[in-house]
C-alpha cells in the first residue's frame, strides 16, 4: 500500500496549465477560481499565486512561472503546495509539450 | 485578513446568486421560501432576462441558482439557460422534476455548465408528499430515473431537513447512491410558507445534535450550502465549509420581478437592496446599496458576544431570527446553546407576512357563511374591504 502524500508528488519542472473548464476572478485577497466541471470553487490566497496561476502556460515549467511571478527561492515549497492543491482539485493539470 | 472576513466585507460581484425565475409552481409546498403558485404579471421579460445575464458575465459571476417557483414552467426556460450557458454563466436550476422528460435529460447530461437540482423532501411518498403535495415524490423519483439513464452523474438531490425527514438521512443517501446523484441537504427556514409551517416542521433540539453528528460523519461528500452554520455552536469545529452568512456579501437573490433580497430567505420588504429595473442595474444594487453596504460592515454580536460559541455560529440565520420575531443581533431561533429558545418566550409579534403568490385555490379554507375566500388580512373586518369598483 502506498502511503506517498499526492501533494509531494507534484512536479514544479512539469509543464503545467490551467483547465480550460476553469474561470478566474482576480480579487483583492488573490482570486476565485470555479470549475465548471467539478462545480467547485477554490481560493487563490495571494495576487502573487494568481500571477504564478497565470503564467503557467507561457513558460515551459511551474518552476519557472513562480520565478517570473517573483516568488524567492525560501517560499518555493509553500507555492509548491498550494499548485498541488490546485492539480488535486484538477484546477490545474499537466501540459502535454 | 482571513478569507472568511474577506467574505464578511463583501466582494465587488456575489460568487454565486439565486434567480427565483417565476412565482409559477405546480406544487404548494407547504414551506416554500417565496410562497409561490401563482405567476407574477410583471415577471422579467426574456429580453430582460438576457440583460440580466449579460451583466452577471460582465460581473463574472460564476453561476446562479434558478429556482422559482417552478422555474422550467416558463415557455423560455430552455432558451435562458443555453443564452446563460453561452455567455459563461453556469446554472444549477432547482426543480420538481415534472419537465424532466428522457429527453430533457439526454440534453442536460450533455452539458458541463448546467446542473440539476431534484427537491425531495421525504425518503418516502409519504414523508415527502406531506410537504411537497399528492404525486410530488413520484414526480422527483422519475426525474431522477430519466437524469441517470442519460448518464447525468453528480445531479444533486436537495432535500429541506424536518423533523419528520431528519430520521431518513441515511435513506436520502441510498437513494442519492442509488442514481448516482449527489445528496444536498440544507436547512428549514420560517420564510414564506414555512413561517405557517415553522414550529410544526423545525427539527427538534435533540434532532438538531444528530444532523450535526451525521453531517460531521459524512463530512464532504454531502453538500449543505452551508446552511447548517448555527449547528457550528456544537463546536467540535468538524464542520466542513466555510460556515458563514453570505447574505448581500457574496451571494443575494433576484427574485422574477427583479427585486434583489439579501438572500433566498429573506424575501420581505426589510432586505429588498433594490431593482435590477433601476438605473445602474444591478451591479448598481450590489455594489452600492444602503443594505447591501450595511450588512458587510461589522456586525455586532448583541447579546451572543459573550457566548464562547460566538466564533463558530456567528448568532446563526438572520432570516430566521428575523421572521421567528427576534432581534438580529441576538441568538438563532434553533441556537444549540438553547438560547433561542429563551428568546422565542419573549417575543410578543412576528413580523407581518408579504402577500406572497400562494395558488388561491388549491388549499380551500373552511367555508363560514357567505365567504368564498380567507379575508385578506387578519384584521380585515369592514364588509368593504378588498372591494374595488
Amino acid at each position: 500500500m502506498s502511503t506517498e502524500d499526492p501533494r509531494a508528488a507534484f512536479d514544479l519542472d512539469g509543464a503545467w496549465e490551467l483547465d480550460s473548464r476553469v474561470s478566474i476572478r482576480p480579487e483583492r485577497f488573490g482570486a476565485l477560481l470555479y470549475h465548471f466541471g467539478t462545480r467547485r470553487l477554490s481560493f487563490l490566497k495571494s495576487r502573487t499565486l494568481l500571477d504564478v496561476v497565470q503564467a503557467l502556460t507561457e513558460v515551459p515549467t511551474a518552476r519557472a512561472a513562480c520565478t517570473r511571478a517573483g516568488v524567492p527561492p525560501a517560499e518555493l515549497p509553500r507555492y509548491r503546495t498550494a499548485l498541488a492543491a490546485l492539480a488535486a482539485s484538477r484546477m490545474i493539470h499537466p501540459r502535454s509539450v | 485578513m482571513s478569507l472568511v472576513d474577506e467574505f464578511q466585507s463583501g466582494l465587488d460581484a456575489p460568487i454565486c446568486l439565486t434567480w427565483e425565475l417565476t412565482y409559477a409552481c405546480n406544487l404548494s409546498c407547504v414551506h416554500c421560501l417565496s410562497s409561490s403558485g401563482r405567476r407574477d404579471p410583471r415577471e422579467l421579460s426574456t429580453a430582460e432576462c438576457k440583460a440580466l445575464i449579460d451583466e452577471f458575465e460582465r460581473m463574472q459571476v460564476f453561476y446562479v441558482n434558478i429556482g422559482g417557483g417552478e422555474p422550467t414552467v416558463r415557455s423560455d426556460f430552455w432558451e435562458l439557460v443555453d443564452y446563460a450557458t453561452e455567455h459563461h454563466v453556469g446554472v444549477k436550476f432547482s426543480t420538481n422534476g415534472i419537465k424532466i422528460t428522457p429527453e430533457v435529460a439526454r440534453r442536460l447530461a450533455a452539458s458541463d455548465y448546467v446542473d440539476v437540482q431534484i427537491s425531495l423532501d421525504g425518503a418516502t411518498a409519504e414523508v415527502n408528499d406531506h410537504v411537497r403535495g399528492p404525486g410530488s415524490y413520484a414526480t422527483a423519483i422519475r426525474a431522477m430515473q430519466h437524469l441517470a439513464d442519460a448518464g447525468f452523474e453528480n445531479f444533486k438531490i436537495s432535500v429541506v431537513v424536518t423533523r419528520h425527514n431528519v430520521g431518513q438521512l441515511d435513506e436520502f443517501k441510498a437513494i442519492a447512491d442509488r442514481y448516482r446523484a449527489q445528496l444536498r441537504i440544507t436547512r428549514l427556514r420560517p420564510s414564506g410558507r414555512g413561517a405557517d409551517t415553522w414550529d410544526e416542521l423545525h427539527p427538534t433540539a435533540a434532532q438538531q445534535r444528530s444532523l450535526y453528528d451525521w453531517l460531521v460523519a459524512h463530512g464532504e461528500n454531502i453538500l449543505t450550502g452551508d446552511s447548517f452554520f448555527h449547528l457550528a455552536g456544537f463546536g467540535d469545529g468538524g464542520l466542513p465549509g466555510l460556515n458563514l452568512c453570505g447574505a448581500g456579501r457574496v451571494v443575494c437573490l433576484v427574485d422574477p420581478v427583479g427585486d434583489v433580497y439579501a438572500c433566498p430567505f429573506a424575501i420581505h420588504d426589510t432586505f429588498l437592496a433594490g431593482n435590477v429595473r433601476g438605473d445602474g442595474g444591478f451591479t448598481r444594487v450590489w455594489r452600492e446599496s444602503e443594505l447591501f453596504t450595511e450588512l458587510r460592515a461589522p456586525q455586532s454580536g448583541g447579546a451572543c458576544t459573550s457566548c464562547p460559541a460566538f466564533d463558530a455560529c456567528r448568532g446563526g440565520c438572520m432570516a430566521a431570527k428575523f421572521f421567528t420575531g427576534l432581534p438580529l443581533d441576538g441568538p438563532d431561533p434553533e441556537c444549540v446553546r438553547g438560547h433561542g429558545e429563551l428568546a422565542l418566550a419573549g417575543v410578543t409579534s412576528v413580523p407581518a407576512r408579504s402577500p406572497g403568490h400562494s395558488h388561491r385555490k388549491r388549499k380551500p379554507v373552511p367555508v363560514t357563511i357567505g365567504m368564498r375566500r380567507p379575508p385578506e388580512r387578519a384584521c380585515d373586518e369592514s364588509p368593504l374591504a378588498g372591494f374595488r369598483p
